[in-house]
């Protein structure tokens, strides 16, 4: 990397000692300045509105813990809180069963693969807003799925779909099963086919190969898409709100519905019990062995 | 197991003989139209260390896998003890198998990895850890049981996937390129190992290598393989002294080729004219008066003969000129052109003792009949 000279002051002339020290520490300030530009976005964009944000939790109208040390007791926010985490916890489990097979298939094809890797991110190029939008169309009273199921006979009058609990599990296991299948399909393309010959040669069963070999080294894989699927239920807005129920709402809802009545601080404080969940989350799961190195996404 | 019972056997079972006899006949493999093993027939006896020795491409790897069931023949048969395996999955066929790459499971231990297999056979945990003790002793790695793969050395891996492959006591153990990632003296090392193995074992062994000296050193029997056929199936001795064609004898250990014209055939020698001398070559065939063939010989049994001592029947001379001359410390390596412009090597135990020839020095060389064959 030449610097030209004009520009730097005068004593920093080639072959100089002050030149022999640039030139050396330059390639280590290589990395940094790559991401400077993307670091100072995120810094002025993301981090200062985040901390602005948990001020206010703490200094309006004046400086107390009030909005946080209600929390306890609040049995709207503790309702809230509870129905986010166990609508998380479904969508994750829902994924990871759908997304399993999926990921095997995928890592296991090979002229398909393409194929099969476009038909799951296809989705993923699609607006959340479409394809919630597209869910109440399927769900609703006179939806698709009410009409195929009387005409099949196995309802009388239409049943509610929509605007349920039920829903937001439904239509968030779609929106984030590529979450769950990528790092998984990531994991099991690492392991080595020699191994599950070499266990049929030792003996093991399809099945045994499966169980022992196979899925024991996928597990970083599913720790991560259950990381990653659970998180972003957790924060996820636009399905739950287009298609949950209203009287059960999110906790991101809960944080709307709060900005719109401006009670800024008391959405602020909810925000942040969000964030440190999420981030208390990622925290555990990155001391998992073997999770951190699953982050890799490597998608050839 | 009704009986504690060892890895190594009594004396009693091992005069029955555990090793398993495998036959393979009209083997054939092809991928797309294209054979990669194009009719293998080859008889392993029981208890045998049989190599199939061959440069890449050979069809040899194919042929293991097919053994081991990886891979299924296009056609042909494969006998394990006179019975058809073919339609057996390869879980079901109890051999034993080491790969190049070791294939250790990295998420279990060393003892983990060893008692594997005994796990799918349903042993019990206590007899488990019995028999991974006394696999982690015969490949001299005990203690190491606690270990991760990833935690041992490249020829300690290659012992923990020994151990896995015997310690279930399969009748037959195959071997694909398995010391192919390590270095020359843990090679030798660990060659030596697994001729004792087998020694105590006394079960069939089938290793597949493209590398002539583990073969030689290693094995009863060597099958030399190209183009997906056998070329040869013999002892080493017996494919380094008589080669049956040009190819075996390039492949195994250096050889001169010498064109030559057939001018008779007396007994079980051919006597035939190279560049105007006449010279006589051991042969299993008996070629007309008149017939092009290669004479082979091998570049440490040609001698500088300087003064005519030993002429006659038992002996082929030539005159040569020295081209090139390299000292390689234990010999000396010359290369010759005789006076129809074949090039020959020479090699020569080295000794202080012994007057080193100059480049463009005109010598005698001469080599024994009963190491020249025609190829």
């Amino acid at each position: 990397m030449s610097v030209p000279t004009t520009i730097l002051p005068s004593r920093l002339v080639r072959g100089s000692r002050e030149w022999g020290a640039w030139k050396r520490a330059l390639p280590k300030l290589t990395p940094l300045l790559l991401a400077a530009p993307l670091l100072a976005y995120m810094v002025v964009f993301y981090a200062v509105p985040v901390v602005l944000m948990l001020l206010r939790s703490l200094n309006d109208p004046n400086w107390s813990l009030d909005h946080y040390v209600g929390l306890p007791g609040d049995t709207v926010f503790l309702r809230t809180f509870w129905i986010t985490l166990s609508t998380s916890f479904v969508v994750t489990l829902s994924t990871l069963v759908l997304g399993y097979p999926v990921a095997l298939a995928l890592s296991r094809a090979r002229s398909s693969a393409p194929l099969i890797l476009i038909l799951i991110l296809l989705p993923l190029w699609t607006s959340v807003l479409v394809r919630s939008y597209a869910w109440m169309v399927l769900l609703g009273r006179h939806g698709l799925i009410n009409e195929a199921l009387l005409a099949l006979g196995l309802l009388e009058r239409p049943t509610r779909l929509l605007n349920t609990t039920l829903a937001t599990e439904i239509a968030m296991t779609h929106i984030l099963l590529p979450y769950m299948i990528l790092p998984i399909a990531n994991a099991l393309r690492q392991v080595d086919p020699s191994l599950a010959r070499a266990a049929a040669g030792l003996g093991a069963t399809p099945w045994g190969i499966f169980r022992q070999v196979i899925l024991p080294q996928s597990m970083p894989g599913v720790a991560a898409g259950v990381l990653l699927v659970f998180v972003l239920a957790l924060g996820s807005y636009i399905t739950p709100a287009l298609v949950g129920d209203s009287r059960e709402i999110t906790l991101s809802m809960l944080i709307a519905q709060q900005v719109d009545q401006l009670n800024w601080a008391y959405a602020a404080s909810l925000s942040a019990v969000l964030l440190a969940t999420a981030l208390g989350l990622i925290a555990v799961a990155q001391r998992l062995p073997g999770v951190g190195n699953a982050f890799r996404m490597n998608l050839r | 197991m009704s009986e504690p019972r060892g890895i190594l056997d009594s004396p009693e079972e091992k005069s029955r003989g555990r090793g398993a006899s495998v036959s393979l006949s009209d083997l054939e493999k092809s991928y797309a139209g294209v054979a990669a093993v194009a009719g293998v027939s080859l008889d392993i006896r029981s208890g045998e260390f049989l190599t199939l020795l061959g440069p890449s491409g050979s069809g040899k790897t194919t042929t293991l896998m097919m053994i081991a069931g990886f891979q299924a023949p296009t056609s042909g048969d494969i006998t394990i003890d006179g019975a058809s395996v073919v339609a057996t999955p390869p879980y079901r066929r109890n051999i034993g198998m080491v790969f190049q790459n070791y294939a250790l499971f990295p998420h279990l231990t060393v003892a983990e990895n060893i008692g594997f297999p005994l796990k799918q056979r349903g042993v019990s945990k206590q007899e488990r850890t019995r028999l991974v003790g006394e696999a982690l002793e015969l490949v001299h790695l005990p203690g190491y049981g606690g270990r991760y793969p990833d935690q041992l050395s490249g020829g300690q891996q290659q012992r923990v996937a020994l151990a896995r492959a015997i310690v279930f006591k399969p009748r037959l153990l195959l071997m694909d390129e398995p010391l192919g990632a390590l270095d020359k003296q843990l090679r030798e090392n660990l060659q030596l190992e697994m001729r004792r193995l087998h020694a105590e074992l006394s079960i069939t062994f089938i290793l597949v290598t493209h590398d002539q000296d583990e073969a030689l050193t290693m094995s009863d029997r060597i099958a030399v393989m190209n183009d997906g056929s056998v070329a040869q199936v013999g002892r080493p001795e017996d494919l380094y002294d008589r080669p049956c064609n040009r190819f075996v004898a390039g492949f195994i250990g250096e050889s001169n080729f010498l064109p030559a014209a057939v001018r008779g055939v007396e007994s079980d020698v051919v006597v035939a004219e190279c560049d105007g001398v006449l010279m006589r070559a051991v042969s299993s065939v008996r070629p007309a008066s008149g017939t092009k063939v290669t004479l082979a010989t091998r570049p440490e049994r040609l001698r500088f003969a300087d003064r005519p001592v030993e002429s006659g029947l038992g002996v082929n001379r030539m005159s040569v000129t020295v081209s090139e001359a390299v000292f390689a410390g234990e010999r000396c390596r010359y290369l010759l052109k005789t006076e129809g412009g074949t090039s020959m090597v020479l090699k020569e135990a080295s000794s202080a003792a012994v007057r080193r020839r100059a480049v463009g020095e005109r010598v005698e060389i001469a080599w024994s009949v009963a190491d020249t064959i025609v190829v």
